[in-house]
């Protein structure tokens, strides 16, 4: 297996967050909103994808042998693209142009638009059952690169999720990886109020023949752990890491705002956020 | 018009406009049914033959199918190639998303299940995670417009109205076998989405008698008449084709127009043919009057300042019955019978 860019004497996980979440805030001041709170959450997440588990070449996003991110939650564009900027595939001068006009880097996170993008996301639910397609693609193709996909928890209300997760289980996809950020904040308000069924995510994907794991989505040691196991599993199954996580991690007074789907961030909050961020930065 | 409910059958003698009273009551048949006539010449399963000769030269061929491989003709492809078969279950946005990651792996999945679910259904599924990355997948549907007698929920009477809006898609309407046979290569050799109608099982076969091979994107004048031309798409050519000859026996000369690709539209030959004087221009289809071939000829027509009198032979705007497909097709007027009494009203008033 090649190995991914070069990890000797690399930035710990813990300082690959920090970045991921300093490039979220720097992106959400362009716009002055976003989706910041998930961003800030999923950072850990990303960080690890990124900078332990996956293979890929930065300059190369299209490098056949990758591993395939599929980001099914569209407006978690900010949290991909702050990865990415950090992963050296997104120039980091591209970053004050998020969601600007003839910008690269939209809103919601589209393949034409941005290298490294696998898919279109946005229209909620497609992402698990592309990610069907691209595993078949890849066993077809004899190819050893996973296919990753990062999905939500309020998203697993779209019937599509199910219809995919089903055929991940009868195919068994061993090359598919879910990540569903379990953040229980939706659009209208908390998931576990909206849609219900979280405390069994994880029955509920085992039933489908998935191989499950549930973590503290903000502990890298657990998250390196989950995705440690999740690719060295010999089980013919695909599997899913559900990651628990606090909306706006790392910024405390963030974190305390309530109905944050679409958080609002005043103008001079962006550095006070900033800073805060940095107190906390342990690397 | 809303059926009344619980309706009690009408005789049948007073069904329709074009024929069929006296006969006895016909069943709705199987699944199966097909367009041919008593006696007409057929060929089967003209997809299903044309992907296996098309899978010699394309190994990035696979056929999908959301548990619909037999009433597709896809189990041809599927029993000879069972290593590039996918059979999806009954999960037609399943079915559409793993085409689309099969498509981003390189592969050209052609994607089948009967037309209502994949026009109503996976509508989204095709629209973002295929024709919006402009992907490599053949969506082909079974059951277009009304070619089955189960009423509603499986009768896509409105299937081109909803695919038209949709960017960077391919719209395809065959008439016959041959044109089957014909467009598969050829929507396989267009790189990004196709929606094709199919005709599947025992398929007519008119067109070889007429100088005509199917081109993608082309309309293909099939005979010139003097007092009318006739517009039309899918098997519906071949039913004008039939009009055309029962109506010279009255002296009328009438014209058809074949148009098997909606999507783009071959506005030239359309405007061409329409703008040739004193002739009345009448579009028939296998689909509602509203949003399909009728509207989008009747738009180029007036964008072009081109307007000859104009009538449309296609389906009304209802949830049709369920029945005998030639009961049906008499009653709804996409008949031959029922057809040529229309046009012979139209140019006599």
């Amino acid at each position: 297996m090649e190995a991914s860019p070069s990890r000797v004497n690399a930035p710990s996980l813990a300082e690959r967050a920090y970045r991921i979440r300093r490039n979220a805030l720097r992106m959400g001041e362009v716009q002055g909103q976003g989706y910041i709170a998930q961003a800030l959450g999923v950072a850990d997440v990303l960080a690890v994808a990124y900078f332990h588990a996956m293979r890929y070449h930065p300059d190369d996003p299209e490098w056949e042998g990758r591993d395939r991110f599929l980001l099914s939650i569209g407006h978690y564009a900010i949290a991909a693209y702050s990865a990415m900027i950090e992963a050296g595939i997104i120039p980091e001068d591209e970053l004050e142009t998020y969601g600007s006009d003839d910008s690269r880097l939209p809103m919601s996170g589209m393949a034409s638009y941005t290298p490294g993008m696998e898919i279109s996301g946005g229209s909620l639910g497609q992402g698990l059952a592309i990610g069907v397609g691209y595993a078949l693609g890849l066993k077809r193709k004899k190819s050893d690169a996973f296919v990753y996909c990062l999905f939500s928890d309020g998203e697993c209300g779209e019937g599509a999720v199910w219809e995919g997760a089903s055929g991940a289980g009868h195919w068994k996809l061993d090359n598919l990886i879910g990540i569903i950020d379990v953040n229980n904040q939706q659009a209208d308000g908390p998931s576990s109020e909206v849609t219900g069924g979280l405390e069994h995510l994880a029955d509920r994907f085992t039933a489908f023949g998935w191989h499950a794991q549930r973590v503290n989505g903000n502990d890298i040691g657990a998250l390196v752990s989950a995705f440690d196991a999740a690719r060295s599993l010999r089980e013919p199954m695909p599997r899913v890491i559900i990651c628990d996580t606090r909306m706006a991690k790392g910024v405390p007074f963030l974190e305390q705002r309530e109905r944050n789907h679409f958080l609002r961030v005043d103008a001079d909050e962006w550095q006070q956020a900033l800073a805060v961020l940095e107190e906390g930065r342990t690397a | 018009m809303m059926r009344n409910k619980y309706a009690r059958p009408v005789r049948l003698t007073e069904q329709g406009e074009g024929g069929q009273g006296g006969a006895s009551r016909l069943t709705t048949s199987a699944m199966i049914a097909s367009l041919a006539a008593p006696g007409q010449r057929t060929k089967p399963a003209p997809f299903g033959q044309a992907l296996l000769a098309l899978a010699e030269t394309r190994p990035d061929l696979l056929g999908l199918s959301a548990d619909l491989s037999k009433y597709t003709d896809l189990h041809i492809f599927a029993k000879a190639h069972p290593d590039r078969f996918y059979q999806m279950g009954m999960s037609e946005q399943l079915l559409m998303c793993t085409a689309a990651g099969l498509a981003r792996e390189g592969f050209m999945p052609f994607a089948t299940t009967y037309a209502v679910f994949a026009a109503r259904r996976a509508y989204d599924f095709i629209c973002l995670a295929i024709a919006e990355e402009n992907l490599n997948v053949k969506v082909v549907c079974a059951l277009p417009g009304l070619t089955t007698g189960y009423g509603p929920s499986h009768q896509a009477t409105e299937d081109i109205a909803i695919f038209r809006g949709m960017p960077n898609l391919t719209i395809v309407d065959p008439c016959d076998a041959l044109d089957i046979e014909q467009a598969v290569p050829a929507i396989a050799a267009h790189s990004g989405p196709v929606y094709m109608r199919l005709l599947r099982g025992n398929v007519p076969i008119v067109l070889d008698e007429y100088d005509y091979k199917f081109e993608l994107g082309k309309a293909k004048l099939l005979r010139g008449g003097a007092d009318a031309l006739i517009i039309s798409s899918g098997f519906m050519t071949m039913r004008a084709l039939e009009a055309v000859e029962s109506l010279k026996a009255q002296r009328i000369d009438a014209g058809v127009l074949h148009v098997p690709t909606i999507k783009p539209l071959d506005e030239a030959t359309i405007i061409r043919e329409a703008s040739k004087t004193g002739r009345m221009v009448i579009v028939a289809e296998n689909h509602t009057v509203i949003g399909g071939l009728g509207e989008a000829v009747a738009g180029v027509l007036l964008r072009a300042g081109v307007t000859p009198a104009f009538r449309q032979i296609g389906l009304p705007d209802e949830f049709l019955d369920a029945g005998a497909l030639p009961t049906l097709h008499d009653r709804y007027g996409i008949s031959t019978a029922a057809m040529s009494k229309s046009i012979k009203r139209w140019l006599a008033a």
